[in-house]
């Protein structure tokens, strides 16, 4: 670990690791603690799923989160909830404005449809959902819509939607206070066909800190 | 004892014997060729389903490549929530996240597709007359019908959407972590450019109506059931009608295939998927 200590945690440390380029990363975040993820060099894309520790079939719902808030934008104070309305974790500090939540992972199926067949043999943000869940027994059918932290995607008056340059900057991070036990899913994005990390995936930091007392 | 005369098993079967020929609105039409509502230049002969679903009901079928499957929004106030997975290997299902992001858009209408998560096209979507249609809200669970009816229970008179897809859902050996992303036909939502929802609820004109062509061999499940941000106090829903009837595959010069590049890409691994 080569980075210096945060300059302010929102706790005690408890973790702390880099996640590189292109990698999967996957931990445990206890209800109570606080998730970090800092954007270490700026617009990096970083796909997130949770699933409940004491039962995955309870999982991240994006449709379940945009209806209780009535917004597709995550901010501070959104309420991430899962697919049976039960709060999961609680954005309680993001010195990004907003981040997404409808624009989905990039799989090497969806990206031939986007970019072209010739990008099917690209690494994948699905590729590393899949290989950071197979190791716990889940498996495709636990592939839902996820979030995209600091990645931004616009909706306009006539339904066009995409994802555009990034609103995040070096040393920007969002703060996720857990309202369960969860599994946290990371897939640090690897996309080089559209602006999501700037066309060049770059590493990001996880931090979970226990609660300030 | 009742006074029915089913004290004995003979009394029984007489006495349910005697319920046959009954009708309801809300009830299949069997054998669909006995069609209340045969589609224009279809042959009774070609229809496969026909089923009106009540307000708090589901349906499950599978289809194959080809068909044409119809809603009709009978009284203007149904809203049906849509699951689509491919029926020879159902874990192939509707991705939302990328029938949006791929087309370019949020909205659902006449000639968009809905693409499944392995960049292939499960069904596109031929005629609408509605084009009030979410693609973001999701089902309502049991909670949430809680919170709007005092109760959401499978059994009880206000069930919830993600619970009527899981049954639908069931019938075919699916389970809980099958019930994806939906779709919300007939029932609106617009993004404002803060990123918050509107709701168009309707009630609308009778007789929306929209139809959808398989593009693989699908399963659809479908609940009708209030949407999840519908705010009136009591639980609001009307029968939608279901019809589905044979239909030809996809040529290549079809108008929807060609639309775009993406949507070419996208029938092409169609193609390739049957190329046996």
């Amino acid at each position: 670990m080569n980075d210096p200590s945060p300059a302010d945690p929102p706790g005690r440390v408890v973790l702390d690791e880099r996640v590189a380029a292109r990698a999967a990363w996957d931990h445990v975040v206890r209800a109570g603690e606080i998730l970090r993820i800092i954007d270490l060099e700026g617009n990096q894309a970083v796909d997130f799923l949770m699933y409940a520790l004491h039962d995955d079939a309870e999982r991240y719902s994006a449709q379940d989160t945009i209806a209780a808030q009535r917004n597709i934008f995550l901010r501070t104070g959104s309420v991430l909830f899962s697919n049976l309305g039960n709060p999961m974790a609680r954005i309680t500090a993001t010195t990004v404005a907003y981040h997404d939540t409808v624009g989905g992972a990039c799989s090497c199926e969806s990206n031939t449809l986007r970019y072209g067949h010739h990008t099917q043999s690209q690494h994948a943000c699905v590729e590393n959902f899949l290989h950071a869940n197979a190791r716990h027994g889940r498996s495709k059918r636990d592939m839902v819509s996820n979030i995209n932290w600091f990645m931004n995607v616009p909706v306009e008056p006539d339904g066009t939607l995409g994802i555009v340059d990034g609103i995040s900057a070096a040393g920007l991070y969002v703060d996720l206070e857990a309202q369960m036990d969860f599994i946290a899913v990371i897939s640090n994005c690897p996309q080089i066909n559209n602006p999501c990390n700037g066309f060049n995936p770059t590493p990001v930091r996880v931090l979970i800190c226990s609660r300030k007392s | 004892m009742s006074d029915l005369g089913t004290s004995a098993p003979k009394g029984a079967q007489a006495h349910a014997r005697a319920m046959a020929g009954t009708r309801v609105e809300a009830m299949p039409t069997v054998p669909a060729s006995a069609t209340l509502d045969l589609p224009h230049d279809v042959r009774a002969e070609a229809m496969l389903w026909e089923q009106t679903v009540p307000g708090g009901g589901y349906a499950a079928k599978e289809l194959h490549r080809g068909a044409r499957l119809r809603l009709i929004d009978l009284k203007g106030d149904a809203c049906v929530s849509m699951l689509v997975f491919n029926a020879e290997r159902p874990q192939e299902r509707l991705n939302v996240a990328d029938t949006i992001k791929v087309q370019w858009n949020a909205y659902l209408g006449a000639g968009r597709l809905l693409l499944s998560d392995m960049g292939r096209v499960l069904a596109s979507l031929l005629e609408d007359t509605a084009a009030t249609h979410d693609a973001f809200c999701g089902p309502s669970n049991e909670r949430s019908n809680a919170r709007s009816y005092g109760d959401g229970s499978n059994w009880g008179p206000c069930p919830n959407a993600r619970e009527r897809l899981l049954l639908g859902a069931a019938k075919f050996g699916l389970g809980l972590k099958d019930v994806h992303p939906c779709i919300n036909w007939f029932k609106g939502i617009r993004i404002a450019p803060d990123g918050s929802t509107q709701l168009e609820a309707g009630p609308f004109p009778p007789g929306r109506a929209l139809t959808l062509r398989a593009e693989m061999n699908i399963i659809v499940v479908l609940a009708n059931c209030p949407h999840v941000l519908d705010s009136r106090h009591s639980y609001s829903v009307t029968p939608v009608r279901v019809s589905a009837w044979r239909g030809p595959v996809t040529a290549s010069e079809d108008a929807i295939r060609n639309s775009t590049p993406e949507s070419v890409r996208a029938f092409l691994n169609v193609e390739e998927y049957f190329r046996r």
